[in-house]
């Protein structure tokens, strides 16, 4: 009888993860990707990412050229080199993919998103959430006596960083839209 | 050409505008449309199967054999669901398929109603691409994008998804020629990278040709092209499975199939070389073994007309995109425009080294006059019908090793076999789909009696079509494959790997109007195969092998290729737990 010494945890993975990577350290790569909009486009790609083990951590979608029928997947993914490198060709052999772009290596790009903030307190608290909300540059969308609504837009630190803020003051809730990017200059 | 009609009756047009002339189906309230209409014509001949899965397996047969697209019909629900199967297989594979299902009429789409199966969205992952149509005026347009892509580029299985409703209304039918699609994928290599490999070749003192199923799927220009090339250069070739039969296996450059179950000169030329040529092949994991030990002193240069195929678990040093018969004829116009150049006294002195490790004799085993060794079987099976026109099927486990070890491919599309998924029960509908195709040629498979029963409901349609298939079960009375593995990695604890209540193969012949042999004893094995050969119809050979027998060579999971098992010494514990995980 042959002992087996698996390590702790290794059957849990898929087969992928078992494979040396060329380079070990992980990238945050924005990806645009423009597709034909018919039903089920987004399912393929989704389903493509959860499919194969990539990461998402953040996709928009919304068409762009209505005559042309196409829309825009923003993406926002992490991952070595190598797995980068194998999600944009994975993302280019779906069918109606028309192009993918990788704008943190195609150049300087901007990175923008829009988030509401719900937060809910009185007095002090209410405040210093306004007065943070004016040097964040966020707007007050809706308010109660108790109550704020704010909209934010930029890049996604910034927003996290004013969620951080919030969260002491009465954070309640927050939905964001997640990255919309494009590459700077003509 | 623009015409009035239902949509049935575009589905018959426009399978007849793509110059198919086979669909392998099977019936059900979903597609009775269409069903009248196949009833109504003569061009397209329907081969009734017994099962989805074997139709759309008799599809890969066919395609394989031909080049040209496999087409199936099926019903929606339960029909849609037993493809899926054969849809995978086809994807891993890359063969060219079109299945056509059935599906409840549009306003009942999302009511769970009868037979209604959400077919788009559990074919998503399993086909290149797949339709639902909804509009008949649509439909036409893409049947013939659907053709398109299922053949463009990395070939691979497609499915439009056909409400009732919409094959009952009427709309305006298009021609092939109205498809319009953006999906063109790149077929001409870049040239200054076929320089720089071209380059690469000249200096080269232990080169290879690692070769792979993107060969066949190219096309026959690609083979011809492949043999060319190595023969002006005297480099060493090998293949994975399937990409037998490129080159042939009496060449002279010919080193057998690589991998787990390749042969030693094979894997320790790839192990050592200085040049490695990949060329339409995946670098999948039964090639490389351990990746970290993989060919650890080579450049390598990777041509796939996939851009995901490279880089994926490989590092490449020279990566070419294109279709394999398009590379090759500009590597080969370079080469000869730069001089023909090779080193070529160092590649001598490399053959000899290959020369040295093929005295290994790593296909060796010990025959015996009681019991019919399985690789015995399959010498004398090659031996007695390499002459033929003759086509190969296989299941899936040791059997499939060994014909692929003892088994010589001289022309490609003539081996048919499941790799990348594995699929037990695919050799049988896909020998029927060969048959069907080249209705005069030799069609064998060789199967193992577990893989041949998870399909045998097939010899109905075998019997049916008078397809003269010959099924050479080599019945260890065992799921070899997984029995061995149990022996290598689970201390010989054989937990149901064994065929219990298997049926009289003979009777179980007869039962469908066919021929049954019985072989057991290695004398008469030549005359059981004979009588196989030259009966006209469907025959089950059983030929009962020995039951504890272990395909080697073999290079344990997670092993490099020069760690290579090569008989029975000692194998127990020889997988370690790095490689146990793995399959
Ligand atoms: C029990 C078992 C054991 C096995 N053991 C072995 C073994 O020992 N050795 C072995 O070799 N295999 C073995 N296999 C098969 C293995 O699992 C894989 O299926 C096989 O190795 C893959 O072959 P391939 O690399 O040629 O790729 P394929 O799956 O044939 O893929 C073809 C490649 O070519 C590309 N391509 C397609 N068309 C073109 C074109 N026109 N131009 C350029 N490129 C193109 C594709 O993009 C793809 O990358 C085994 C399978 C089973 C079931
Ligand atoms: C559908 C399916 N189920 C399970 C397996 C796992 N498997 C691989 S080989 C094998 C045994 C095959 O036995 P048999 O067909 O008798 O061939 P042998 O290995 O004995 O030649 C099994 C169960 C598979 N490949 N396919």
């Amino acid at each position: 009888m042959s002992a087996l010494h698996i390590k702790r945890g290794a059957t849990s993975h898929s087969a992928y993860n078992l494979r040396p990577t060329f380079s070990d350290v992980e990238e945050r790569h924005t990806l645009a990707v423009l597709v034909e909009n018919e039903p089920g486009v987004l399912a393929r790609v989704i389903g493509l990412f959860s499919g194969r083990g990539y990461n998402i951590e953040s996709l928009t979608v919304a068409e762009v050229d209505h005559t042309g029928h196409l829309s825009r997947i923003t993406i926002v993914t992490v991952g070595t080199p190598q797995v980068i490198e194998q999600i944009k060709a994975q993302l280019g052999r779906i069918v109606p993919v028309h192009e993918v772009h990788d704008l943190t290596v195609e150049g300087a790009s901007v990175e923008r998103e829009l988030a509401m903030l719900k937060v809910v307190g009185t007095g002090d608290k209410r405040v210093e959430a306004l007065r943070l909300a004016d040097i964040f540059r966020a707007s007050v969308v809706d308010s109660t006596l108790s109550s704020f609504v704010f909209e934010i837009t930029g890049a996604p630190d910034k927003i996290d960083a004013f969620a951080d803020l919030m969260r002491p003051l009465g954070l309640s809730e927050i939905a964001r839209t997640g990255v919309a990017a494009l590459l700077r200059g003509d | 050409m623009k015409r009035e009609m239902t949509g049935a009756k575009m589905v018959v047009q426009a399978l007849r505008d793509q110059g198919v002339d086979t669909v392998f189906g099977y019936p059900g309230g979903a597609v009775l449309p269409i069903y009248d209409e196949v009833f109504q014509q003569n061009d397209i001949r329907h081969i009734l199967v017994r099962h989805e899965q074997g139709a759309v397996h008799a599809a890969e047969g066919y395609a394989r054999s031909t080049g040209r697209p496999g087409v199936v019909l099926v019903t929606s629900g339960p029909g849609a669901t037993n493809a899926v199967t054969g849809l995978t297989d086809a994807l891993m594979d890359s063969i060219p398929i079109v299945v056509l299902s059935g599906q409840v009429p549009t306003f009942m789409i999302g009511s769970d109603a009868f037979q209604e199966a959400d077919t788009v969205g559990i074919t998503r992952p399993c086909t290149k691409h797949n339709w639902l149509v909804k509009d008949t005026d649509r439909l036409p347009v893409v049947i013939h994008e659907a053709f398109h892509v299922a053949t463009a580029g990395r070939p691979g299985p497609v499915l439009i998804d056909i409400p009732k409703d919409v094959q009952f209304a009427t709309g305006t039918y298009s021609g092939p020629k109205a498809m319009q699609t953006h999906y063109q994928p790149a077929v001409k290599g870049d040239a200054q990278e076929i320089t720089e490999l071209v380059a690469a070749m000249e200096k080269a003192r232990r080169p290879i040709f690692y070769t792979g199923g993107g060969v066949i799927n190219s096309g026959p220009a690609a083979s011809q092209l492949l043999r060319e090339l190595v023969d002006a250069t005297g480099f060493p070739i090998t293949s994975t499975l399937m990409g037998l039969g490129a080159y042939p296996a009496s060449g002279e450059n010919w080193l057998g199939m690589l991998g787990m179950h390749g042969l030693y000169e094979a894997n320790m030329a790839m192990h050592d070389c200085d040049l490695m040529i990949a060329i339409g092949a995946r670098f999948d994991d039964r090639i490389t073994g351990r990746i970290d030990a993989f060919s650890p002193k080579s450049r390598k240069a990777h041509i796939d007309i996939d851009p995901s195929s490279i880089n994926k678990v490989v590092k490449t040093d020279i990566p070419i995109v294109g279709d394999v018969a398009h590379v090759l004829e500009d590597m080969l116009k370079i080469w000869k425009a730069r001089g023909r150049k090779t080193e070529a006294e160092a590649v001598r002195k490399w053959q000899d080294q290959i020369g040295v490790w093929r005295k290994t004799n790593c296909l060796n085993y010990r025959n015996t006059d009681k019991t019919i060794q399985p690789q015995y079987a399959l010498q004398r099976l090659e031996a007695l019908t390499r002459e033929r026109d003759r086509y190969v099927c296989t299941e899936v486990g040791q059997h499939q090793m060994w014909a692929a070890q003892f088994m010589g491919f001289e022309e490609p599309n003539r081996w048919m076999t499941s790799g990348g998924l594995g699929t037990m029960g695919y050799g049988f509908p896909a020998s029927i789909g060969v048959q069907v195709a080249h209705p005069d040629a030799l069609v064998i498979n060789v199967a193992g009696d577990a893989s041949w029963l998870m399909n045998m409901q097939e010899m109905g349609t075998a019997a049916q079509y008078r397809l003269p298939v010959k099924q050479f079960i080599l019945n260890n009375e065992r799921l070899g494959m997984v029995r061995q593995w149990q022996e290598l990695l689970h201390g010989s604890r054989y937990s149901h790997s064994w065929s219990e209540s298997l049926p009289d193969f003979v009777k179980l012949a007869e039962a469908f109007g066919a021929r049954g042999i019985l072989c057991t004893d290695p004398a008469q094995l030549d005359d059981a195969i004979r009588e196989m050969i030259e009966h006209d119809g469907p025959v089950i050979l059983d030929c009962v092998v020995e039951k504890h027998a272990n395909c080697f060579p073999m290079i344990p999971s997670g092993k490099a290729h020069n760690e290579m098992l090569l008989g029975e010494a000692k194998t127990e514990g020889a997988i370690e737990a790095g490689g146990a995980v793995l399959v």
